[in-house]
């Protein structure tokens, strides 16, 4: 078991955004957390990634609990995210980009007088990310001149720089044509692999994806879990399908 | 070419005693201690993203220091006076800074603001100490365990301690030089564009801002306890907030997004407020409309101008040189 969690409980003033929800996620897992607007599904992630504390219930982390850690100390211990809405660092090149993560991960972050440059260690292993991502050609490029396609694979590519255990993506296709999606999850799951990430947790809107690449579907709906299961056993799971999918959409599809 | 450039000024700078009148050789030496101030600044903004309107309480920290240290105490030593301006502003600002960057944007420059404002008002009502309005002398130091009183006032000022201030001023430069370059810089380059992005890559958000409004603080203390010996006089307005105002007027005046920006503003600034003063007494009108005519016209200061005509000089070329 790489992450649990026991009746993780969030409150935004009165609304309950999150409402005891509980998961398990193994070792080797690619898991997708589906559900309508407003289900709780960036508040889940947020939860379990120390940006939000829950107002009740705990997180473990390999079996150690991470209940209450931010997100710099859970960092340190292998879990990484990437946001729902596009996060950049606008100034900084697709390298430089890249290169804050892996800075941050050989904890040369409070180096003040060596020189970047000249760290050959963090040149080739930011460029290594960027090759998997397919950014190598636009190294040199301001995060800012990218276009949006590419902002959110740099996004994302930043969190893999990270070499985590363990990764959290709060929709990493959104704002991204169907066709394109498979293409970046694609390389998703190859460079999980190459780097050696054990499990994902997506959130994720499309049902073609969800169904296509997970192990496992957790579904939300109104901050509760829905259900959970295999493709197959969400696929025939009407109350999932209604709330999830909609009916005219999936009879639309089948 | 940038390397030329910078050759061509070290140059003008290294010959000017011996060219230009003691006049304007003088006025060079606020310029070289606002230099090593903005310099400072200009890492908490430019590298940053934080906004301080409270740095000429290190700028008086300094200064202050300058005139304790030789009036009082007979600390001569110049060295010795720098470090410890930067030691004590170092010791002030540990705790402001870390209180002070837990909050940002406005919040953050409020707060400075106010700390600014208080250590201003320490200096006015604690009289019996500091000398209230009147301030207090600072001597003329000793440079490099030389003793040079019996030299002429504005000789020492032309010659040994402008050569002093411009060596003080490179090693401050280069170190910030590395400073800005080191995994460190990339880090406040990280967390000035998006803290939220920095801290979800396992940047310490705080932690690093506050090293930065340490380091800041030390240089504007070294800058402040430099301008202590040309008027041999500090006094509170060395801290007042108008005095802040007007180093973020001199950063964004030569354009804070170049790592020299904001020392062409000081020297613009000085050079300027020198002629202005000189022809019509409200030269804060003037400066003001400035200020408006930058924030409106050229946001990027006159750095800023000058790399946009680079940049489209250097289109122009390469369009010229390509095939059609
Ligand atoms: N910071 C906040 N303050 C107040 N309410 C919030 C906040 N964040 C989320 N909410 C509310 O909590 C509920 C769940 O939000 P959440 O962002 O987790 O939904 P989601 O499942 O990710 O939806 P979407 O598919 O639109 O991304 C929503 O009703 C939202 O309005
Ligand atoms: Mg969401």
């Amino acid at each position: 078991m790489i992450l649990r969690a026991r009746g993780l409980r969030r409150y935004f003033g009165e609304f309950c955004a999150l409402d005891g929800v509980s998961l398990e996620i193994r070792e080797g897992e690619f898991v997708s957390v589906v559900g309508p607007n407003g289900a709780g599904k960036s508040t889940l992630i947020n939860v379990l990634t120390g940006l939000l504390k829950p107002n009740a219930g705990r997180v473990f982390f390999k079996e150690r609990e991470i209940t209450g850690l931010g997100p710099v100390k859970l960092c340190r211990l292998g879990m990484a995210r990437s946001f729902q809405l596009v996060h950049i660092f606008p100034e900084l090149t697709v390298l430089e980009f890249l290169k804050v993560a892996v800075v941050s991960r050989l904890g040369r972050g409070g180096r003040l007088f060596s020189s970047l440059a000249r760290d050959r260690e963090v040149h080739g292993q930011a460029l290594e990310v960027a090759e998997l991502f397919g950014l190598a050609e636009k190294q040199t490029t301001p995060a800012k001149h990218l276009p949006q396609g590419d902002k959110k694979l740099l996004d994302v590519a930043s969190a893999f720089a990270l070499q985590p255990q363990i990764i959290l993506l709060d929709e990493p296709t959104s704002g991204v044509s169907t066709r394109e999606k498979h293409t970046i999850m694609d390389i998703l799951v190859s460079a999980s692999k190459r780097i050696g990430i054990k499990s994902i947790i997506q959130v994720e809107h499309d049902m073609d994806i969800v169904f296509g690449y997970s192990d496992r579907i957790i579904a939300l709906h109104q901050g509760k879990l829905l259900a959970e299961g295999t493709p197959d056993a969400i696929k025939a799971n009407e109350v999932v399908v209604n709330t999830v999918v909609g009916k005219k959409e999936w009879a639309r599809r089948a | 070419m940038r390397r030329a450039g910078l050759a061509l000024v070290v140059a003008l700078i290294l010959a000017m005693p011996f060219v230009a009148g003691d006049y304007y050789v003088t006025l060079m030496l606020p310029f070289f201690a606002y230099s090593v101030i903005l310099l400072g600044l200009n890492l908490l903004f430019g590298y940053t993203g934080l906004l301080s309107f409270g740095h000429a309480l290190f700028i008086g920290v300094g200064a202050y220091a300058a005139a304790f240290l030789t009036s009082k105490f007979g600390v001569m030593h110049l060295e010795a006076i720098l470090l410890a301006a930067a030691g004590a502003a170092v010791l002030i600002a540990a705790p402001i800074g870390g209180l002070c960057v837990r909050y940002v944007k406005i919040y953050f420059a409020m707060l400075t603001l106010a700390f600014g404002m208080l250590f201003h008002s320490f200096l006015l009502k604690f009289y019996f100490v500091t000398g209230g309005d009147e301030g207090m002398r600072v001597l003329q130091p000793f440079l490099l365990g030389f003793d040079l009183s019996q030299i002429p006032k504005v000789r020492f000022l032309t010659r040994p301690f402008y050569y002093y201030s411009v060596v003080v001023l490179a090693v401050a430069t280069f170190v910030m030089w590395r400073i800005v370059s080191s995994p460190f810089g990339l880090c406040l380059r990280a967390i000035r564009d998006n803290p939220d992005k920095a801290q979800s890559l396992g940047v310490s958000v705080k932690r690093y801002r506050w090293y930065a409004f340490v380091i800041s603080a030390a240089y504007a203390a070294v800058g402040g306890a430099l301008l202590g010996p040309t008027t041999g006089q500090v006094d509170p307005n060395l801290a007042y907030w108008t005095h802040s105002g007007n180093i973020v007027f001199m950063m964004l005046l030569g354009g804070f997004a170049n790592f020299f920006g904001p020392l062409v503003g000081a020297l613009v600034f000085i050079f300027l407020q020198d002629t202005v003063m000189s022809i019509v007494p409200y030269w804060r009108l003037v400066f003001g409309a400035i200020l408006a005519l930058i924030v409106i016209a050229a946001p990027g200061g006159l750095m800023g101008l000058l790399d946009r005509r680079a940049v489209s000089w250097g289109e122009k070329s390469r369009q010229g040189g390509a095939p059609p």
